[in-house]
C-alpha cells in the first residue's frame, strides 16, 4: 500500500467532520444543500468503507493496515488500524447512515435545527471508534459520538424526548467517568494506552499489579457494557430509543454495537490465551450477563405493546446475544456472532424506520395502554396534513409494508430463509461443536447449553411478539386509514432488507469473511506485531 | 501528599455519587461535576507525583526523565476537562429544556407540586 491510497484510512473520520463543519454556518433555508452534502458524504463513506473492506480481505490472514498519524512510531503517536472487523463496522455504519439520511429527507430533517450536521458528527464518532488503535482516542471518539447522539436523541423535541434524553445523558456522562477511571488505571499499571502495545506488555506484568490491571479493565468494561446495554446496565435504552426520531433510532441501533465492538476487540486483544494469568478475564461474566440480557430482552419483547419499544427490546436481545457469544470465547461462535451483528443491525435499523411508516394513519397510542401512554408522551408532533411533503406515494402500500414487516420479523427472530437464521445457525453450530465441525463429539459446557437455550427461546419470544403486533396492525383494520408512504421513505427500508436478503444469498463468502475476521481476532499476534512495527 | 490527594478524591467522589442519586436535576449536575473533579485528580495521580523534583532542568546538568512527573496523564486530564466541560454545558441546556417543558426540576419530569 503506497501513495495516496494509504490515506484512505483517515477518510471515514475526515469526510463527515468536514461535511458537518461546513453545514453549520451554511445559509440554507430549505435544507436542500445540507441534505445533498450529507448524502454525498454518506455515499463517499460507503465507497471508502467498501474499498477498505476489500483491501482488508485481500491482504490474507492476519493482515492489518496501520495508519500512523504524522508518521510517528506507534507507541508515541496515534494509530488508526483497519482489519476485517473494523472494515465490517465501517460498512455497516455507512449503510445505516445512508438509509437513515434518505429516510429523513421527507420530513424529519426539518423537525429541528442542525440535524444533518449532528448526523455527520455521529458518523464521524462511530467511524473513529471503529478505527482507532488507542484507548484514549477511543474515549475521545466515544465522546464525539455521544455528544452528537445527545443532540439526535432530542431531535424534534417534545416532552417524551427531553425526559428520556435527560436520563440518557446523565447515564452516559457517568459511564464516561468510569471509562476515564478504567483508562487511567490501565495506564498507571502498564504505562501505555496503545492497544497493541498494551497487549504486548500484559503477559509481563508482575503478579502484584495484576489485580489493579484487572480492576481497571473491569471498570473500563462497565463503560462499554452501559453502552451495549447489558442487563442490569441497560434500563435506559428502551425508553431513549423508543422516544428518539426514527432516523436517529436507526443509527442508534448501531451505536449500541459500538460497546459490543469495544468489548470484543479489547477482551480478545488484552486477555487472549497467552496473556499469562489474566487470560480469558471476564469471559464468564460476559457470558452470564449476555444470557441475562437475552432473557430481559425476551421478556420486554413480550411485555411491550408499542412497536418502538418492541424494536428497542430487540436491540437488547441483539446486544445480549453478541455479548454472550463473545464471552463464549470460541472462534466459530465469534464468527457466527459477527454475521449476527451485521444481520441484526440491518434488521433493527430497517425496523425502526418501518415503524414510523406503519404507525402513520393510526391514532397515536392506539395500542398502548393508558398507563404507558403517559410515559410515551402525549402531544406527538405528527402532522398528517402535510401530504405534499411525502413526495411520490407508492402503490399497494399495505402490501409493501406488510412484506417489509414480515422480513423484519424473520430477520429478528432468526427464522429461515433470511440471514438471521444463518447467523443463529452459525453460532449454534459453533457452540455444539467446540472442537470444530466434523471433529467428533466433544463435550458442550453447561454455559454453552444455557446460551443455546437462551438463543432459541429469545427467537420464540420474538416470533410471538412480532406475530401479535403484525396481526394487530396489518390485519385488524378497524379504525385506520391506509397511510401515505413516499418512495423516498420506503426505499431505505427496502435497501436494508434487501441487504439482509443478500447476506442470505451470498452467505458463503460473507460467512468466510466473518470467520476470517474471527480467526484474526482470536490470534492477535499479527495485529500486535504490525501495529508496533519492526522494532519489536 | 498522597494522603491529601486520596482524601480529596474520596470526598469529592463520595459527595458526587451521593448527589447523583438525588432526584433534582440541579443536584445531579453538581454531582456529575464533583465526580468529574474526582476522576480528573485520579487520572493525575496515575502519573505518580515526585515531590521536590526540579521543575524542568537543573542548571548545568543533563535532564533525567526519572525526575519528572509523567506528562501523559496531564495531557489526558486536560482532554478530560475540556470534554467534561462541554458535555456538562450540553447537559445544562437539556435540563433547562426539561424545566421549561415539565415545569419542575425533578429528573423524572414530575411537576413542581410532587
Amino acid at each position: 500500500m503506497s501513495g495516496w491510497l494509504q490515506h484512505l484510512t483517515i477518510l471515514p473520520i475526515l469526510l463527515p467532520l468536514l461535511a458537518g463543519a461546513v453545514m453549520i454556518p451554511l445559509e440554507d433555508q430549505k435544507g436542500r444543500v445540507r441534505a445533498t452534502l450529507g448524502i454525498a458524504s454518506a455515499l463517499a463513506l460507503l465507497a471508502v468503507a467498501i474499498a477498505l473492506a476489500v483491501q482488508a480481505h485481500a491482504g490474507g490472514a492476519g493482515t492489518v493496515s496501520v495508519y500512523r498519524l504524522g508518521n510517528w512510531p506507534a507507541t508515541f503517536g496515534i494509530v488508526l488500524v483497519v482489519d476485517r472487523l473494523s472494515a465490517l463496522m465501517l460498512v455497516l455504519t455507512a449503510v445505516l447512515g445512508l438509509s437513515a439520511l434518505i429516510f429523513s429527507l421527507t420530513r424529519w430533517q426539518r423537525m429541528g435545527s442542525h440535524f444533518h450536521a449532528l448526523f455527520q458528527f455521529q458518523l464521524m464518532g462511530l467511524n473513529g471508534a471503529f478505527l482507532t488503535g488507542d484507548l484514549f482516542n477511543l474515549f475521545v471518539f466515544f465522546e464525539v459520538l455521544l455528544a452528537a447522539s445527545y443532540g439526535l436523541a432530542l431531535h424534534g423535541s417534545g416532552v417524551a424526548r427531553v425526559k428520556a434524553g435527560l436520563h440518557y445523558i446523565a447515564i452516559n456522562l457517568a459511564a464516561s467517568l468510569l471509562f476515564l477511571i478504567g483508562v487511567s488505571m490501565i495506564y498507571g499499571v502498564a504505562g501505555t494506552l496503545n492497544m497493541a502495545d498494551l497487549a504486548a506488555r500484559i503477559p509481563a506484568i508482575p503478579v502484584g499489579n495484576r489485580p489493579l490491571l484487572e480492576a481497571g479493565a473491569a471498570i473500563l468494561g462497565m463503560a462499554f457494557l452501559v453502552k451495549a446495554a447489558m442487563w442490569p446496565l441497560g434500563f435506559w435504552l428502551p425508553r431513549t430509543y423508543a422516544a428518539a426520531s426514527p432516523p436517529a433510532a436507526a443509527i442508534f441501533s448501531l451505536m449500541s454495537k459500538v460497546g459490543v465492538y469495544a468489548v470484543l476487540r479489547l477482551s480478545l486483544l488484552l486477555f487472549r490465551d497467552d496473556a499469562g494469568a489474566s487470560a480469558g478475564f471476564g469471559g464468564d461474566w460476559l457470558l452470564a450477563g449476555g444470557i441475562m440480557t437475552i432473557g430481559f430482552g425476551a421478556i420486554s419483547v413480550l411485555a411491550t405493546q408499542d412497536l418502538a419499544r418492541l424494536a428497542s427490546a430487540s436491540v437488547l436481545i441483539s446486544s445480549g446475544t453478541l455479548l454472550a457469544a463473545v464471552g463464549a470465547g470460541q472462534v466459530a461462535v465469534t464468527g457466527g456472532a459477527l454475521f449476527y451483528l451485521a444481520s441484526s443491525a440491518l434488521a433493527i435499523g430497517a425496523f425502526f424506520l418501518l415503524i414510523e411508516l406503519m404507525e402513520r394513519g393510526r391514532e397515536v397510542g392506539a395500542d398502548v395502554l393508558a398507563v404507558t401512554l403517559e410515559a410515551f408522551g402525549d402531544g406527538q408532533e405528527k402532522d398528517e396534513e402535510d401530504d405534499d411533503e411525502i413526495g411520490v406515494p407508492i402503490p399497494a402500500t399495505m402490501a409493501v409494508l406488510g412484506l417489509s414487516f414480515l422480513c423484519c420479523a424473520l430477520l429478528l427472530a432468526g427464522l429461515p430463509p433470511l440471514s438471521g437464521f444463518i447467523a443463529k445457525f452459525a453460532m449454534l453450530s459453533g457452540i455444539l461443536n467446540p472442537a470444530g465441525l466434523g471433529q467428533g463429539p466433544a463435550a458442550v459446557s453447561a454455559s454453552g447449553w444455557a446460551l443455546l437455550v437462551a438463543l432459541v427461546l429469545s427467537g420464540l419470544a420474538t416470533v410471538i411478539a412480532m406475530t401479535r403486533a403484525g396481526i394487530r396492525i396489518l390485519w385488524a383494520t378497524s379504525g385506520r386509514t391506509v397511510p401515505r408512504v413516499g418512495v423516498v421513505e420506503i426505499a431505505p427500508v427496502l435497501l436494508l432488507l434487501t441487504l439482509g436478503a443478500g447476506m442470505t444469498a451470498g452467505a458463503g463468502p460473507v460467512l468466510r469473511y466473518m470467520q476470517a475476521a474471527a480467526v484474526s481476532l482470536h490470534a492477535p499476534q499479527d495485529y500486535i506485531r504490525q501495529v508496533i512495527g519492526q522494532n519489536k | 501528599m498522597e494522603l491529601i490527594l486520596a482524601l480529596s478524591i474520596g470526598v469529592l467522589g463520595g459527595s458526587g455519587v451521593w448527589l447523583l442519586m438525588r432526584p433534582r436535576t440541579f443536584q445531579l449536575i453538581i454531582g456529575l461535576s464533583l465526580l468529574a473533579y474526582a476522576v480528573n485528580l485520579f487520572i493525575f495521580s496515575m502519573g505518580r507525583f515526585p515531590v521536590g523534583a526540579p521543575p524542568v532542568l537543573e542548571p548545568g546538568t543533563a535532564g533525567d526523565p526519572a525526575h519528572f512527573a509523567d506528562p501523559l496523564p496531564q495531557a489526558l486530564v486536560l482532554t478530560a476537562i475540556v470534554i467534561g466541560f462541554a458535555t456538562t454545558a450540553l447537559f445544562l441546556v437539556v435540563m433547562l429544556a426539561s424545566r421549561g417543558l415539565t415545569g419542575g426540576d425533578h429528573v423524572d419530569g414530575k411537576g413542581r407540586d410532587r
